[in-house]
Order: C-alpha cells, then sequence, then structure tokens
C-alpha cells in the first residue's frame, strides 16, 4: 500500500453525492504521492454495501466514471459489512496474480438517504428473511441475542458461579458485562477525540454509557456505531512500484478470510479451531461457537496468521483496527483473534491491554498500551459508512504504520510508538463473514 | 414557475421540511446550498417460500416442524428446517419438533427497523429444544424483561389467523 485517503464520516454530507465524496478521498490519496499519475493505475476494485442505500443500481461504474478510469478493469464488491475489507483484499488479489500492477480500491456508502429507522430495516434485510427478518428485522437485536449467551458463558458461569439463585445470578452478570462494554465504548470515543475524521468523538463516562438509552437489552446507545456517509480509498501496487512512488510503502503480509451460517440458529456447537498459543483443554467444555463466539473471525485470523507467520498474535501485532459495530463484538472479536483466549475478553478490558497509553480515560488502565485496538476510535466513534468502513480502517493502520498519524490528524497523541504490524479486521451480517489483513512496516 | 424551496441549516429541519412539501435547500457551513427532495419508492414481491414451504404451512395448521437429516450416518436434526444437511449435504426430511423448550438467549428490543417500531418493545428468543442439534428465533410474548434468563422453559403459541410468516408461531414461559 503506498497511499490512502478518508472524509470525514458525518452523519450527511447533501452537499456531497457518492461520486465527489469518493473523488475528495482519491485526491488526498494522489496528492500524497505526485509520482504517482492516474495513467499508472491498471484498475479499480470499488465497493459499496447497499443497493437499497443507493438507489442506484451500477453506482460502482459510476464512481469508475467520475474519476475518469475508463476504459479501465473495475468489479464491485460488496460482502455486508466486511464489504471495505473484502475490496482491499480483492485489490490485493488483483496485484499478488499479476493482472495488476498499480490497483485502486475505493469504497463508500451513503446512509443517510432515509430515516435511521428505514436504514435498520436495509441492514436488517442481510439476514435471512424467510426465518430471522419478520421478528424485527433489527441487527442490534441479533447482537444482543448474541451477547447476551457471551455474558452467560463467561460471567455467569465463571466470576458469578458462587450465587445460588439463577435469575439473580444471569442480572448480575449481565450489568457485569454492560459495564465492562462501557469501559470499550468510553475508550473508543475518547481516542476519537484526536482522530479529526471521526464522526463523534467525546469524553464519556461508564455512567453515561449504561445510562443512555437502551436499544436492545442490554446494548445501549453508546454501545452501537451509527449511520454514516463517508468514503475511503487505498491504493495498492506490486512491492517493487511501490518503492517508485514512495520510500516509507507498507506491505500486505497475510489476508484471510472465513465464513459462517447465515442465520445464527443453525451455528454448530462444535470444537475451537486453534491457535498455536492455545491447547485443547483450555476449550474442553466449551460448545463453539454457538452463538457466543464469531467462528468466521477466528478462521480469518488464522489464515492470515499463517500466511504472515504469526503464531502468537498477542505478542506480534502492535495495534489492531477492528470492526466494533457493537461494544460487545469488539470483546466477541478480542477472542476470536486469539489476542487473548475465549472467556478472557472482559479481563482482558479491565486490565487495560486495548486502551492508549498517555490518555486519560477517567478510571485506571494499569496495562494501557499492551495491545491497542482501535486506536483511531473504530466504528463506534469514527462512524460505519458499511462499504467505506474496511478502507478506513486500511488507510488509519497504513498511517499508523508509516508514521504519518501526526501529519494527517494535526495531533500526536494517536500515534503508537515504532509500530511495526498491526491487523484490520471487517466484519458481516452477524458473524456470516469476516475478512482479516496484516499490514507490515515496508522500511526501516 | 415554482417558489424556491424553504432553506435549512440542519439536516433534521430538512427532513421534516420533506415530510411536508417534498423539497426542501440544505445550506452547509461553507453556505454551499443543495437541493434535496423527497423520493418515494415502494414494492410488492412475489415472494416463494419454495423448500422452506412445509414449514410454514405446518405453522398455519399449529405446528412445529424440523428437518432431520436422512444420513444414517448423521441424523442431525434441525429446529430452523434445512431441506440440505449443513454437516453432510444429504437430503433432509420432514419431523415434527418439541413444542416445549428452553431459552437459549434472548433479548429485548426497544427499537425496531422502520416496519416493526409500532411493536415494540418486543423479546426475541432462541430456543433450544431436547435432542434437536440447532435453534429456532422467536418472538417470547407474556414476559417482562426481568422475568426472562437463559434456561428458562418455553412453550409455542400459535396465531389462529395464520398470515403465513414465522411470526404466525411464538413462544411464552410454561
Amino acid at each position: 500500500m503506498v497511499t490512502g485517503g478518508v472524509t470525514k464520516f458525518a452523519k450527511a454530507h447533501p452537499a456531497m453525492d457518492f461520486r465527489l465524496m469518493v473523488k475528495r478521498a482519491y485526491d488526498y490519496a494522489m496528492h500524497e504521492i505526485p509520482n504517482l499519475t492516474r495513467e499508472r493505475i491498471d484498475g479499480t476494485r470499488i465497493s459499496y454495501f447497499s443497493d437499497h442505500f443507493s438507489r442506484q443500481l451500477k453506482a460502482a461504474s459510476m464512481v469508475q466514471d467520475y474519476l475518469g478510469l475508463n476504459p479501465k478493469g473495475s468489479v464491485r464488491i460488496e460482502w455486508g459489512g466486511a464489504t471495505g475489507g473484502e475490496c482491499f483484499q480483492a485489490a490485493y488479489e488483483a496485484i499478488a496474480s499479476g493482472r495488476m500492477d498499480v490497483c485502486l480500491a475505493a469504497g463508500y456508502e451513503t446512509m443517510s438517504r432515509v430515516a435511521t429507522w428505514k436504514g435498520n430495516e436495509f441492514i436488517a434485510l442481510a439476514s435471512d428473511t424467510n426465518f430471522d427478518f419478520p421478528l424485527g428485522g433489527f441487527y442490534t437485536g441479533y447482537y444482543a441475542l448474541m451477547v447476551m449467551r457471551h455474558i452467560y458463558e463467561y460471567l455467569r458461569l465463571t466470576r458469578f458461579a458462587h450465587v445460588k439463585d439463577e435469575r439473580e445470578a444471569q442480572r448480575l452478570a449481565i450489568r457485569e458485562g454492560s459495564r465492562i462494554m462501557s469501559l470499550v465504548s468510553v475508550k473508543n470515543h475518547r481516542n476519537a477525540m484526536h482522530n479529526p475524521y471521526a464522526q463523534y468523538p467525546k469524553r464519556l463516562t461508564v455512567e453515561d454509557v449504561m445510562n443512555s438509552e437502551m436499544i436492545s437489552y442490554p446494548l445501549t446507545r453508546e454501545q452501537i456505531c451509527t449511520m454514516s456517509d463517508g468514503a475511503a480509498v487505498a491504493l495498492l501496487c506490486s512491492e517493487s512500484t511501490a518503492r517508485e512512488f514512495t520510500d516509507r510503502p507498507v506491505l500486505v503480509k497475510g489476508v484471510g478470510t472465513g465464513t459462517d451460517t447465515m442465520r445464527l440458529s443453525d451455528r454448530p456447537f462444535g470444537k475451537v479451531p486453534l491457535m498455536p498459543h492455545e491447547t485443547e483443554k483450555d476449550y474442553a467444555h466449551l460448545p463453539y461457537p454457538g452463538v457466543h463466539s464469531f467462528r468466521a473471525g477466528r478462521a480469518a485470523g488464522l489464515e492470515a496468521y499463517r500466511m504472515a507467520g504469526i503464531t502468537d498474535p498477542n505478542r506480534e501485532l502492535d495495534f489492531v483496527e477492528l470492526h466494533d459495530a457493537y461494544a460487545s463484538s469488539e470483546i466477541q472479536t478480542y477472542e476470536d483473534l486469539g489476542l487473548c483466549k475465549y472467556g478472557e475478553g472482559y479481563g482482558f478490558v479491565e486490565r487495560g491491554d486495548p486502551f492508549l497509553k498517555g490518555i486519560d480515560y477517567g478510571f485506571p488502565v494499569p496495562r494501557a498500551g499492551a495491545t491497542p485496538v482501535n486506536p483511531s476510535g473504530g466504528l463506534i466513534a469514527c462512524g460505519h459508512p458499511v462499504g467505506a468502513t474496511g478502507l478506513m480502517q486500511a488507510v488509519f493502520a497504513f498511517w499508523q504504520l508509516q508514521g504519518t498519524i501526526p501529519k494527517h490528524f494535526h495531533d500526536t497523541t494517536l500515534q503508537l510508538k515504532d509500530p511495526k504490524r498491526g491487523a484490520i479486521h471487517s466484519h458481516a451480517g452477524t458473524g456470516s463473514a469476516v475478512t482479516v489483513s496484516i499490514l507490515e512496516r515496508g522500511f526501516r | 414557475m415554482r417558489a424556491r424551496p424553504p432553506v435549512y441549516s440542519r439536516f433534521r429541519e430538512v427532513q421534516a421540511e420533506l415530510a411536508k412539501s417534498g423539497s426542501a435547500i440544505f445550506r452547509d457551513a461553507d453556505g454551499v446550498e443543495s437541493l434535496v427532495i423527497r423520493y418515494p419508492y415502494s414494492i410488492e414481491y412475489i415472494h416463494s417460500y419454495a423448500e422452506d414451504s412445509p414449514f410454514f404451512l405446518a405453522l398455519a395448521e399449529g405446528k412445529l416442524r424440523g428437518s432431520r437429516c436422512t444420513q444414517k450416518s448423521c441424523k442431525f436434526v434441525y429446529a430452523t428446517p434445512r431441506s440440505h444437511c449443513m454437516v453432510c449435504s444429504s437430503p433432509t426430511e420432514w419431523v415434527d419438533l418439541p413444542t416445549k423448550g428452553r431459552i437459549h438467549t434472548w433479548t429485548t428490543c426497544h427499537f425496531g427497523s422502520e416496519a416493526f417500531l409500532k411493536e415494540t418493545p418486543y423479546n426475541l428468543a432462541m430456543v433450544e429444544f431436547e435432542g434437536v442439534g440447532s435453534l429456532l428465533l422467536v418472538r417470547l410474548k407474556d414476559a417482562k424483561e426481568s422475568d426472562l434468563y437463559v434456561g428458562m422453559p418455553v412453550e409455542a403459541r400459535f396465531d389462529p389467523a395464520p398470515k403465513y410468516s414465522i411470526t404466525d408461531v411464538w413462544f411464552v414461559p410454561t
């Protein structure tokens, strides 16, 4: 990867349609590497999630057209919430196969074109429309079902095992889970105060998050990402070509994808596919994935780590930008990606591992900086214009590895010290598809 | 000639104006003006339940049907039917499901997508059945948020005026 660009994510950008939004992100990226002219781009991969939001079929052709890239080759990429992550990997594949030498990955979403609850309906159409959608058509409801079971498996049966009354034990576990999810929400919103691209930077307390409007029990408004308009682009080249354009390229060292059943009802109760640092004994009595974990995320992580030669992700990744559409799924994803073992996600947050050093979150974070997760603010605070989101993560990770966060954010706070390797993680439809890509600094 | 639509600097006001008159002008912080119009869209689908049809026809008769893999070494039973087995890809056959089960997980939705907002708050539950390998996602009625817990025994109720939808069945605490 040699350059990238992002528009500021916002509730609505009425003065820009999707073509102009992508163009703005593209111009920003191209401005960074003046040696790379438009003629050198061999083709594009263009992503947006929903034709319903666009109400314009072949919208990717209109982006290609607007950027003046005809008659070069292009394909539209759609893969639910993981659309942006998949677009990044599609561009990687175009280069890795030798088909292209320079490929532009560009994505957008314009969700402001319908009211919020209609938008929720469009998103929920990415669930089985015979069996799931007619019950309420609500993604937050699905993720609430999943975290409820996660809390049962990993808080009720552990921390609250001593409580005899079943209802009381579950009530306490849910409250504990909600408190810990709120720590994640505080972290991501707080980090975003130093990211000028973020939609909802703010300083929150755990109480603010827990007391915000209940959306689907136990998930509250501040634990959930919102609808956004935005675009992002990433420009990928073969390694030799990359050095023509920049002396600070970032290498794509691993790509992985995983899938699972569309319906939560069908998720199996089997065995955990193990990471090198785990043993069968760790999960002797754990039915997996059930509805509490994302097998697709585990599969994507395993593939990407194998390709990148990573055996202990927690030690070998300097940071992770992951798909926190819900504070709950951030915690579930720590475990899927092997940043900690299954069942340790809540403790991982409480110990402070995913927090940044040097930021005052309003509570103690003893191990801050151990494994920074979503230093940018993630989806919860940056926004989630679906087709752009996975590419936004690629751009933030790229700047992080280049050491250019201070330049692009006009603020030094979020720049990690000398990061060498990071992961980006994009997640679709209740965990039905996940992509993980490993990025590494490509210069000394 | 038509009068210029009213100008607003907040998107929320634009939305309100669209509901009233169908057009508005949004002026952003830089003074750029954009014309915004209401743009309705509705569709009626001709939707076939196809291989899932027997499940919905059974609901209308007050029965819950799942499917079972016909492969002798597999015999996986699905609470949410699949016409082919996800474990071994063999065809499945229809079986009657128990009408009593337990809550595997649950939530109370205080919002929903537009079509369901008027029904809020409503409970969703995934139900597990004895001897069945997969779950069934349903609405759970006659129970408050504070009553519900994982493991709670529940049983099926059927709509006496079925609409051929998954909502023809719901569960209640036993």
